[in-house]
């Protein structure tokens, strides 16, 4: 009923530039959360702004936002994957039962990508191909990547990791810009293009709003869903050569409960949790956020505890704050 | 005749006087006024966004008027909440009936209601047994304990009829209730306004379908952006001038049909079965037909147009386009091959409500506008300003959620989506379902001009003069069989409506 009655014949195809539509936008309001906390995290201790202080804080996040790249165009298209943290965990052990037989670096990366991507598969084939519901296939995959590690390592640990696998997490690529900084910028302006630029970018946001009228409409749902999985699984794999070779070593328990903060992440950057709509500068500003924080309380001497409340409270409030500012704006303009 | 002009006399059971209503940038109702007698139905007319449904949130106290007054038997009152409304006594039955699945008939009638036992928990068989009672006063003779889901639309309506009977409704509104209803289940609705209407209750009655409100109402309102431009009794109006109030000028012709010369077969289907839904369908299209498919509501129609996209796999069959063999896998295979389909149900199948009308337009034809699989705005902007604009579609800018839009104006959308396609043939399943006159109209003369064009059009349609009107040949489904065939100059209503029911022709020897 909101529609003007203008003449059919010149119908604008835009009513607000861009700078207008960037203003109202939650990127916008993310980057003033992103500078308020920056600018907080400098007056608080004299030891952030120096760049190799910096850099270190990079790696609070780099791993995660690979993941999270990856999950926001699964949470885009109305689905989520939430065993990504325990495909970390199955690929570091399968790295490490594989370096105890004297495999060399190319080939450990290999096998962290490939077990990412069969986990993506399964993932994949269950949601896709018996159209089970993500949420319920991804919890009980979760649990049996991250079994199968225990079941392999038991109370033990893989160490003894190849000299030059250690340039994946712990190498730099000039000056103070590390290898998963480089990496995460890479992937932020794939991603940012995969999404935003292509056909494929647009049948996602397409899934999302309206999973029927994309099929009608002609567009391979069960293709572009499974394509996603394996998207999050190739990251996960990714992030646990980044993580693995970081660490030196692989525990069952490696990377514990990463996937509710790639989540929050992806929440935080204004994906929406049902799905349709969001972007990936968003993700990545959030990972900014996320990081800057992180490092923030770390600098505070804040135990990891307070740590893991704050990102629950933070799960929450982004999930809340988007409604409870939609109501208000509703109140308001009536 | 049904008029019952004595009961105008009487104090009308609700009262809306100089109602105004306005949302951020748009002024839904101005100045307009309404009243309901007991005993009558007044139809309310209007096209799409004429602040028909504005009026009935009013009504029933889920928006608050800007101004003016509302009075309910000569006492002015306001309805703060739905449950102020449902408290004094109005109630509405929706196209999309507000009812809970997972609960029973009987709990859904009774909801916030039932009657209680001594020890304050619900007594149970009270609640069956009045429950049976007024579904027996709606008409009805259902178990009241079973659940609402496994129920059709039509007894869900009567379900939320005999709720308005519990609470003892004086007003009730019902918005379009014969949207989803089949033949049968219409006339069993209008017995059941006839027996409301003894009760003395006054109806408030929605309609786009001239036919229906032709048949029961005996006042009318007629609205236009959100003013009041005629009201009377039906007795004394015909239908051309409630079209010309509507839509504040005369319609031409709202089944704008040309004259095409039918060219050779197009599309040939033999043999398409499915296990449950139609078997031995066979025909042929021609180019600039239309061929229309009558039937009623669950005869198979679109199952099987669905069949031939690719969402449902038909166990048998084959299709020829232009004489080559096609095997059709999934919906863009069919757009490749020219084959496309215009889903009934527009919000759930049609329009991706929360995208932009661009990108709406474009979505099945992107591996034309974006090069190499990267994304190419300029190309699609054009081709959905091509489209938009030949379908007439009125919108602020391309850049507009396609949800923003009224039902008429989302329908041309989803039109200009598949149109941009280029195809050979186009299959619409109820075109013009619950859109007002003038996009009716629009989307009838883009259709005769897309046949002019040498298309081939499949119309699937359950409106008999839409039917009659548009097509070139007729054919009618029932119980997922072909039950006629008939050319348009052969056609009437009376053969449609007997093929579609499963009448013998031959035992209507009185006709002949």
């Amino acid at each position: 009923m909101t529609h003007a009655q203008l003449s059919p014949r010149n119908i604008p195809d835009r009513l607000e530039g861009r700078g207008a539509r960037l203003m109202k936008s939650w990127e916008a309001l993310l980057i003033v959360v992103a500078t308020v906390i920056f600018l907080g995290n400098s007056f608080a201790s004299p030891y952030f702004l120096d760049p190799w202080n910096l850099s270190d804080a990079t790696f609070n996040f780099t791993e995660k936002a690979m993941i999270a790249f990856a999950m926001a165009l699964v949470i885009i298209s109305g689905e989520i994957d939430l065993s990504v943290a325990s495909i970390i965990a199955l690929a570091s052990t399968a790295m490490g039962y594989a370096v105890q037989f004297g495999f060399d670096t190319p080939a450990l990366v290999a096998i962290g990508l490939g077990v990412g991507l069969v986990c993506g598969a399964v993932n994949g084939l269950l949601i896709t191909g018996l159209g089970l519901p993500s949420i319920v296939v991804t919890i009980g995959t979760m649990s049996l990547f991250r079994g199968l590690s225990f079941i392999v390592l038991g109370d033990q640990a893989f160490t003894g990791y190849p000299e030059s696998f250690a340039w994946f997490g712990q190498g730099y690529v000039w000056w103070v810009f590390s290898f998963e900084f480089a990496l995460f910028v890479l992937l932020a302006v794939a991603y940012g293009v995969l999404l935003h630029k292509t056909n494929f970018g647009r049948a996602v946001y397409a899934i999302g709003n309206n999973q029927t009228a994309a099929l009608f409409s002609g567009v391979r749902v069960g293709r572009v869903k499974f394509m996603l999985f394996l998207l999050t699984g190739l990251m996960a794999g990714l992030a646990s050569i980044c993580l693995t070779s970081r660490l030196g070593s692989t525990r069952p328990s490696i990377a514990l409960g990463w996937e509710l903060e790639v989540v929050t992440m992806v929440v935080l950057g204004g994906v929406n949790i049902l799905g349709g709509s969001g972007t990936i500068p968003g993700v990545v500003l959030a990972a900014l956020i996320m990081g800057m924080v992180t490092f923030g309380f770390g600098l505070l001497n804040v135990p990891g505890i307070v740590m893991s409340i704050f990102i629950g409270l933070l799960l929450i409030s982004v999930i809340a704050l988007p409604i409870l500012w939609q109501r208000a704006r509703r109140r308001l303009a009536h | 005749m049904l008029h019952d002009t004595k009961t105008v006399t009487t104090t009308p059971a609700v009262v809306l006087e100089g109602i105004s209503k306005s949302f951020p940038g748009v002024r839904a109702l101005s100045d307009v006024s309404l009243a309901l007698y007991p005993g009558s139905v007044t139809a309310l007319i209007g096209e799409n966004g004429a602040g028909k449904s504005t009026l009935v949130k009013i009504l029933t106290g889920i928006y608050q008027p800007d101004s003016g007054v509302i009075r309910v038997a000569d006492t002015e009152t306001t309805f703060p909440t739905a449950l102020a409304a449902a408290r004094a006594g109005v109630t509405a039955i929706h196209q999309e009936t507000v009812l809970f699945d997972e609960l029973s008939v009987a709990e859904n009638i009774f909801l916030g209601h039932a009657p209680r036992n001594r020890f304050g928990l619900i007594d149970w068989k009270k609640l069956n047994a009045d429950a049976e009672a007024l579904l027996h006063r709606a008409g009805a003779d259902f178990d009241p304990t079973i659940r609402l889901r496994d129920l059709g639309i039509a007894k869900k309506h009567l379900v939320a009829i005999a709720r308005a009977l519990s609470v003892d409704a004086r007003v009730v509104i019902m918005d379009e209730p014969t949207a989803a209803l089949s033949h049968k289940e219409i006339h069993e609705l209008y017995a059941l306004i006839e027996r409301l209407k003894a009760d003395g209750k006054a109806i408030l009655f929605i309609s786009h379908k001239f036919d229906e409100i032709f048949r029961i109402a005996d006042r009318y309102t007629v609205f236009r952006d959100g003013t009041m431009v005629g009201e009377g009794l039906i007795a004394e109006v015909s239908q051309d001038d409630l079209v010309r109030m509507m839509v504040g000028r005369a319609v031409d012709s709202v089944y704008p049909k040309k004259d095409v010369k039918i060219g050779e077969p197009v599309l040939m289907v033999s043999g398409y079965r499915h296990p449950t839904e139609f078997e031995d369908i066979n025909f042929e299209l021609r180019r600039g037909e239309i061929l229309g498919f009558y039937g009623l509501v669950g005869a198979g129609r679109s199952e099987f147009m669905q069949s031939l996209i690719g969402i449902t796999r038909p166990s048998a069959g084959a299709i020829k386009l232009d004489g080559n063999v096609l095997v059709i896998r999934n919906p863009a295979e069919a757009i490749r091959a020219g084959i496309v389909y215009v889903p009934e149900e527009r919000g759930r199948q049609g329009a991706i409500i929360g995208m932009p009308i661009f990108q709406n337009v474009t979505l099945p034809s992107l591996s034309h506008t974006s090069r190499s699989g990267f994304l190419k705005l300029a190309n699609e902007f054009a081709l959905a300003r091509e489209y938009t604009s030949r379908l007439d579609l009125r919108a602020a800018s391309l850049d507009q959620d396609v949800g923003t839009l009224s039902g008429g104006n989302q329908q041309k959308v989803v039109i200009a989506k598949w149109l941009a396609t280029k195809p050979k043939v186009i299959i619409l399943d109820e075109p013009t379902k619950g859109i007002d006159i003038g996009s009716k109209a629009a989307v009838h003369a883009f259709m005769s001009e897309l046949a002019a064009q040498g298309l081939s059009v499949i119309m699937v349609s359950s409106e008999i003069p839409e039917i009659m009107g548009m097509s070139d040949r007729v054919i009618v489904m029932r119980e997922g069989r072909i039950a006629g065939r008939f050319e348009r100059s052969e056609l009437t209503a009376e053969k449609l409506v007997r093929a579609a029911a499963g009448i013998e022709t031959q035992l209507n020897g009185r006709a002949a």
